[in-house]
């Protein structure tokens, strides 16, 4: 990987302008240098000491500081082996059931809004209707209400649902569908930004060869928008996956449905000292995200930037 | 050994099982929407229109209204009523709020975290944001320190648990904090997690570290949208160095930096996860976000939750809508 293609989204620094080099000359100095290099250090040090701490032997972990690694050189994998597969920490089948419960909730939990959102962000652009701008304000006005506001009625409204028979407690439908909920005022208002730029040519030309709403919708909207979709693919996928909130509230704490995170979150809490497990769990939760993060980094930079107000 | 191959066995079909309805709902979701799709596209006349604008927009506005809009409104009923919802009590829930001495400790912990950590976010973003553009390696040194953003706070709050574990003196340390401060001739380093109210702070490291690679891209590349021919007007004009910076450059970015203030200051207001996972609210370090989940899911009173929710709300509330204001602006600019 170059350094060029992990640049997140500074593309132009590379044209470097006069007046720019003036005012970055201005700041130069070594010191400077040493700041910025002083600080990476300390932002990358605690990450790369839970690495090596997961990959080390238990007697190791227990004695000596990960620091002191370089003169106790010995690793192993068990401790993967240990937390993922073995009963440890009081779960039967150790992390592997959460580690698929997170995977089996955030691909759901990622396509479903995202295709009810440029659905609905279609409709908004470009079949025009009398109040279609009204709608729009008031779904992106919906960003301001906090997930906290949502969740003691929403968990009522799931209990009141099992009461007339449809029975959701313990499944991923709750999550599902929360998270969905959760997701589309910022989705609607990204994807809808994004699609009332294209060309309206392109969309009258077809409506003229006898297209309607929904071939014009599947052959045309939708691939021209693949970036603004991806962008909030990426953003939701990364925000389920380490959320904590919703996970916690509607999906408990069993192996059958809960998450990563939520499982991690009980063990800070109960488990002692076994650090070369604890911290071989830790990684196995971020290393997903931190894949997505360096393979995809400017849409998730540009989602970032976008989606900044997220509630 | 048998033991072992019939555990993994079960895992498998455990994963077959969960991935086979994972994947299975989302087939039948899409095959629903093309379905529906097709069907509708079938219609003709004067209601195609109307049937076109109900598919489209039809299930997220119904999700919106059962999963955002009645919920809020609900939380704001429930907050006026006793425990379980049984009998109508007013404002006495805020007025417990804001008189009992353990949430007013609370309170002030929240207002502490959203004063200091985004201030010291932004600052340090913005520090390295100025910085960082002349380096060589200024891509490597950009993704290594936005890289914690990926990162869940649950997965930074182990990260640094493990730095601020602490042992007796006499034993060798494996927590760094401890053993820098050991380093450095402390002869007893304090139990970090456990010393109030130092311990509030050691958990605004967390947010911090995380969220400083945010305001530093976004700084970044409101600094690289400064017109040249400015900085090269006040350049003319004498302006040089520290005056550049401060009477210049940060007024012509001064937008971006709020929108990122209140960003930060948003998601500190909202910070559950690191409270939760570093100490669940114990030692002092609780905040209104846990307290209100507190509230409602270990001492199941619903109307104290949902006041603090609507608390939480309304402190929000100024902040998001400078937020959704200034994007606004911002796009119709572009």
């Amino acid at each position: 990987m170059t350094a060029e293609t992990i640049a997140p989204a500074d593309a132009p620094a590379k044209r470097v302008v006069p007046a720019r080099t003036a005012i970055r000359r201005s700041f130069s100095s070594p010191i400077a240098s040493l700041i910025v290099i002083v600080i990476t250090i300390v932002w990358t040090i605690p990450t790369v000491g839970l690495f090596v701490t997961s990959v080390r032997p238990a007697g190791d972990v227990a004695n000596t500081g990960w620091w002191t690694v370089l003169a106790h050189p010995a690793f192993t994998l068990g401790n993967y082996q240990t937390v993922l597969f073995q009963s440890t920490f009081g779960a039967s089948a150790g992390l592997m059931p959460y580690l698929v419960n997170s995977l089996a909730i955030t691909i759901p939990a990622t396509i479903i809004p995202l295709t009810l959102a440029a659905m609905a962000a279609y409709a908004l652009a470009w079949v025009r209707f009398k109040f279609s701008d009204t709608v729009f304000f008031i779904i992106f006005a919906l960003q301001i209400v906090p997930l906290q506001m949502a969740l003691i009625p929403l968990l009522q409204i799931f209990t009141w649902l099992k009461t007339i028979g449809l029975d959701f407690t313990g499944t991923y439908v709750q999550v599902w569908t929360a998270h969905t909920m959760f997701a589309l005022p910022l989705a609607i208002f990204l994807i809808h930004n994004f699609m009332a730029q294209l060309p309206s040519d392109i969309m009258e030309a077809a409506t003229v060869d006898g297209a309607g709403f929904f071939k014009v919708f599947r052959t045309i909207v939708l691939p021209l928008s693949t970036p603004a979709l991806a962008s909030f693919a990426i953003f939701q996928f990364l925000w389920v996956w380490n959320d904590l909130l919703v996970g916690l509230t509607f999906a408990g704490g069993t192996p059958d449905v809960a998450p990563l995170t939520v499982r991690l979150a009980q063990l800070g809490g109960s488990c002692g000292r076994n650090w070369e497990l604890l911290t071989a769990g830790a990684f196995i939760s971020i290393i997903i995200p931190l894949v997505v993060f360096f393979s995809l980094q400017r849409y998730f930079v540009r989602g970032l930037l976008a989606g900044s107000v997220k509630g | 050994m048998a033991s072992s191959t019939l555990l993994a066995a079960s895992n498998l079909s455990d994963a077959g099982l969960k991935f086979f309805n994972s994947f299975g709902t989302v087939i039948t979701f899409l095959a629903i929407v093309l379905a529906v799709f097709w069907a509708a596209g079938r219609a003709t006349g004067r209601f195609y229109k109307p049937i076109a604008i109900f598919v489209f927009l039809g299930p997220a506005i119904a999700l919106l209204l059962i999963g955002l809009v009645f919920p809020a409104i609900l939380t704001f009923y429930l907050s006026l009523k006793n425990s379980d919802g049984s009998t109508f009590i007013g404002a006495d829930n805020y007025t417990w709020a804001f008189t009992n001495s353990n949430i007013q400790d609370i309170l002030i912990t929240t207002l502490l975290w959203i004063l200091v950590a985004p201030i010291v976010t932004t600052l340090l973003g913005l520090g390295l944001a100025l910085l960082v553009d002349r380096l060589k390696l200024q891509a490597v040194y950009k993704s290594l320190i936005f890289l914690p953003m990926a990162i869940s706070f649950v997965g930074a709050s182990f990260i640094w648990r493990f730095v601020y574990e602490a042992r007796d003196p006499s034993q060798p340390q494996v927590g760094l904090l401890s053993q820098i401060a050991i380093w450095l001739g402390a002869k007893h380093p304090p139990n970090w997690i456990l010393s109030h109210p130092l311990n509030t702070f050691l958990l605004m490291v967390i947010m911090i570290w995380v969220q400083t690679g945010f305001a530093m891209v976004i700084l970044s590349a409101a600094l690289k949208a400064v017109p040249d021919d400015v900085i090269e007007a006040a350049r003319m004009d004498g302006a040089r160095g520290g005056r550049l910076l401060f009477y210049v450059t940060i007024p012509m970015i001064r937008n971006t930096l709020i929108v990122v203030l209140t960003t930060i200051m948003i998601t500190t207001l909202k910070v559950f996860d690191i409270v939760r996972t570093m100490t669940g609210g114990n030692f002092g370090t609780q905040v209104l976000s846990n307290e209100m989940y507190t509230q409602k899911f270990v001492f199941f009173n619903d109307g104290r939750g949902s006041a603090l929710a609507v608390i939480l709300f309304i402190a929000v509330l100024p902040l998001m809508i400078y937020n959704v204001v200034q994007l606004r602006k911002e796009r119709e600019v572009r």
